[in-house]
């Protein structure tokens, strides 16, 4: 009976057509729609930053760089995770990560909490040749990132499309996009004091590649590193990380 | 190749090229001090270079009505060429990417250009989409007609097809060298190449859907429903992985619809089931067709043909949740994604076990012929691979794989094992037929190219379980007093012997590519050598491929 449906099936091109893409949309459908709709899939942060102008452009420079093909930024619900890197990712903690960066591969550390774990003048160091501090490293050097200068005089059309897909960037930070991002890197500027004020009092307003006068890719590389893990406390808050219950955690081995 | 096509095709070509050329200019002009300015260049030249020879057989003498009695192979033809020239440049940059991660300064230039994280999807990339893609849209432009015993329904979408799609691979390629992506894995060219990438597919999938809507078959063979399935559910899961707000018209950069977790999903949706649907599904069509042809004997089972192809195209859609085991993702998700992988163990096999099954009473054969070999060993790591993902995928044993090397082992195991070589042996297969020659330039070379490639799987499969199992152990061993044994350095340094053990296994298997893309090389040229032309004329395929006969 199958076989003779199929026989039939099998003489219809379009009918074919139909057949494979209605039965190849379920999957999809069912994994993926749920997760717009179901309030539990993303936790409530009401204390979670944007980045700012420098952070999303330092982000950008890890997208262009190819960064997520050795970092991940997830850290698993798995003791040995936690307490090699913190806190475990909520998923609150990238909503506003376009993309999302998660990784699929350790070839390095896992970054999720990388910010503020070391200086800038490390950072600076590490990416102009890691092994000048990791001498076992595999990371490239990254030197070009010290000497070209930031593109900035784009980047409120970058906050306004991420506005436009629900980012909640006021118009205000759209316009001082250019603005913010040289006062963040130069905090004896008169731009410094407005990052504070739209981004809040806690952001690092300061000279992250050590070269005042110039902003260059490393300083906005460097500002996003350090805000890694850093936008919301959420993930420090959760009663799991206190009480290390964690989900499964087959830590030991023999 | 040029004069293989009428004048009005001609005409509609230089038509379609010059368009081309205008968007390259406007982009070029209106991307000024932006990326995509440069992409803008590279379009143009692209055009350009396609409109030179073009022009050069433009006012050739226009083809005879007789070439409607024939199948239209010129496609396959020069996608063949562009499959092994893919496969070297992927394959070269596998190798150096490797050689990375051994010996970081391997760079040669302080550029940015040459560091690991840009080459790195140039590999991917230039293997999975150049050589893989290249190898679908040739074989299967010579698969749907001889199956359907009808022509292309015409000459010139299928050039669009191919050229358009390499022109897709070139702006996805140059573009991460210059620092153009997404980051997202598989899927890192931006939001131009994507849309241009939907209209290319839009035209394959209308030269299928109308080749067999002229078929002299009742039925639609078994390898078209695989390239069908290919064709489609990757329209799908390109489009949708792919929705993407640029921050303007005149800029490279944009940013997805989805963010977080959502991202996440979707990312690993289109990434397992661009495995499943590229790397899987259309290479099953094209040992559908090829073992069975060059085995001479009919396929074992239809009923299991069947099982598996409807088993693959609902269970795969699945699974992709697999790759976010224990993250942010909400459970339920990575459960049904567990389950489902698990799942697919049985069609995996059904088409494994088909394709074994088939070569029952040709053994000898396997055992003489090279490029059936290379047919039955991909079938075996078919089965390896898939076995292995499945396994993979069970939560407990992702804990330890997930982030690993071990990863990096499986996908090439189903990258080098499987999709390489069904494709070499298919290749191997279709060269003498289409450049009517007995067989290859040399049976020796091929020979000499399966054990290269063979030898260089094991080798880089054996070194990342290796350092993969080891990689996942060190970082969940603990020291007596309770803290953790090794720092993240330490497991890295460990991974040193089988970083360069990866290198060397790379290096075989891209020596084989290179012996492979020769031996082709020198068909084609003993071919164009013959003076003596209008031999046999191509016959269509016999009814002992037919499904259930």
């Amino acid at each position: 009976m199958a076989e003779f449906f199929h026989r039939k099936l099998e003489r219809s091109a379009i009918g074919f057509v139909l057949a494979i893409v209605g039965v190849s949309a379920i999957g999809g459908m069912v994994e993926i729609a749920p997760l717009f709709t179901i309030d539990e899939t993303v936790e409530q942060a009401p204390d979670m930053r944007v980045y700012t102008p420098l952070e999303l452009a330092g982000r950008n420079i890890y997208v262009r760089e190819g960064c997520y093909a050795c970092h991940s930024q997830m850290i698993r619900t798995l003791r040995d995770e936690v307490e090699r890197y913190g806190p475990y990712s909520l998923a609150v903690e990238s909503s506003y990560d376009r993309p999302m960066l998660w990784g699929s591969k350790r070839t390095g550390p896992d970054l999720a909490r990388l910010g503020g774990k070391y200086s800038d003048a490390w950072h600076v160091a590490h990416l102009v040749n890691p092994r000048d501090v990791v001498p076992e490293s595999v990371m490239p050097r990254y030197g070009w990132l010290q000497r070209d200068n930031l593109r900035i005089d784009d980047l409120g059309r970058h906050l306004k499309a991420m506005q436009r897909l629900g980012v909640p960037y006021t118009d205000e930070m759209i316009e001082n996009a250019t603005a913010d991002a040289m006062g963040q890197a130069a905090p004896d500027s008169g731009y410094a004091a407005g990052v504070a004020e739209r981004y809040g009092e806690a952001t690092n307003v300061r000279v992250f590649d050590g070269e005042p006068g110039r902003l260059t890719e490393m300083d906005a590389l460097v500002a996003y590193l350090q805000i890694l893990g850093r936008l919301t406390d959420a993930a420090h808050a959760t009663d799991a990380v206190e009480t290390g219950a964690l989900d499964a955690a087959p830590a030991e081995t023999e | 190749m040029v004069a293989g096509l009428t004048r009005s095709e001609r005409q509609l070509a230089l038509v379609i090229l010059t368009l081309l050329g205008l968007a390259g200019l406007a982009m070029a002009a209106a991307g000024r001090g932006d990326l995509m300015g440069a992409h803008g260049f590279v379009v143009l030249v692209f055009a350009g270079a396609v409109a030179w020879v073009l022009m050069a057989g433009f006012y050739a003498p226009e083809p005879g009505e007789e070439r409607l009695a024939r199948y239209y192979d010129d496609p396959t033809k020069a996608g063949i060429v562009l499959t092994m020239g893919w496969a070297v440049f992927g394959m070269f940059f596998g190798v150096w990417v490797s050689a990375l991660l051994a010996w970081p300064e391997l760079t040669f230039v302080d550029q940015a250009w040459a560091s690991f994280g840009r080459m790195r999807p140039v590999h991917t990339t230039g293997v999975i989409f150049g050589f893989g893609g290249n190898a679908l849209i040739a074989t299967s432009l010579h698969v749907l007609q001889r199956t359907s015993r009808a022509r292309l329904p015409d000459q010139l979408s299928p050039w669009f097809v191919l050229i358009g799609y390499n022109l897709f691979c070139v702006l996805a390629v140059t573009g991460y060298f210059m620092g153009v992506t997404q980051s997202k894995e598989y899927a890192e060219p931006e939001w131009y190449a994507d849309i241009w990438l939907v209209v290319v597919w839009v035209v394959y999938f209308l030269i299928y859907i109308r080749t067999l809507q002229r078929r002299q078959e009742p039925h639609i063979y078994v390898a078209n429903w695989y390239y069908m399935a290919f064709i489609l559910v990757v329209a799908v899961l390109h489009i949708v992985n792919n929705l993407a707000l640029p921050i303007s018209l005149s800029a490279a950069r944009s940013y997805p619809i989805y963010s977080g977790v959502q991202d996440a999903m979707v990312q690993w949706w289109y990434g397992h089931n661009a495995v499943a649907f590229f790397l899987t599904a259309g290479f099953l069509g094209m040992m559908y067709y090829y073992m069975p042809k060059r085995a001479d004997r009919p396929i074992f089972s239809y009923r299991l043909s069947i099982i598996s192809f409807w088993g693959i195209t609902f269970f795969y859609m699945w699974a992709g949740s697999h790759h976010l085991h224990y993250t942010a993702l909400p459970q339920w998700v990575q459960t049904l994604g567990m389950t489902f992988s698990i799942m697919l163990l049985v069609p995996s096999w059904s088409s494994a076990g088909n394709a074994l099954a088939t070569l029952n009473g040709a053994w000898h054969k396997v055992r003489d012929d090279a490029t059936l070999r290379f047919m039955m060993v991909a079938a075996v790591f078919y089965g390896i691979s898939t076995f292995e993902g499945s396994f993979m995928a069970i939560r407990s044993v992702n804990s330890l794989s997930h982030y690993t090397d071990w990863t990096v082992g499986h996908v090439h195991a189903g990258a080098l094992g499987w999709v390489a070589m069904i494709t070499f042996g298919s290749i191997y297969a279709l060269v003498p037929w289409m450049w009517k020659r007995k067989t290859m330039y040399s049976p020796r070379l091929v020979e000499a190219h399966f054990w290269l490639a063979l030898t260089g799987t094991i080798v880089y499969v054996f070194a990342m379980w290796n350092s993969g199992i080891i990689q996942g152990l060190m970082w969940r061993t603990y020291a007596e007093s309770g803290t953790l044994a090794y720092s993240f350095i330490d497991s890295l340094v460990a991974m040193h012997p089988y970083y360069i053990a990866r290198t060397v296994g790379g290096l075989f298997f891209l020596a084989g590519a290179s012996v492979g893309a020769f031996n082709v090389a020198m068909t084609i040229r003993a071919a164009r050598q013959e003076t003596v032309q209008g031999s046999a004329a191509d016959v269509p395929a016999t009814a002992a491929v037919q499904p259930g006969e």
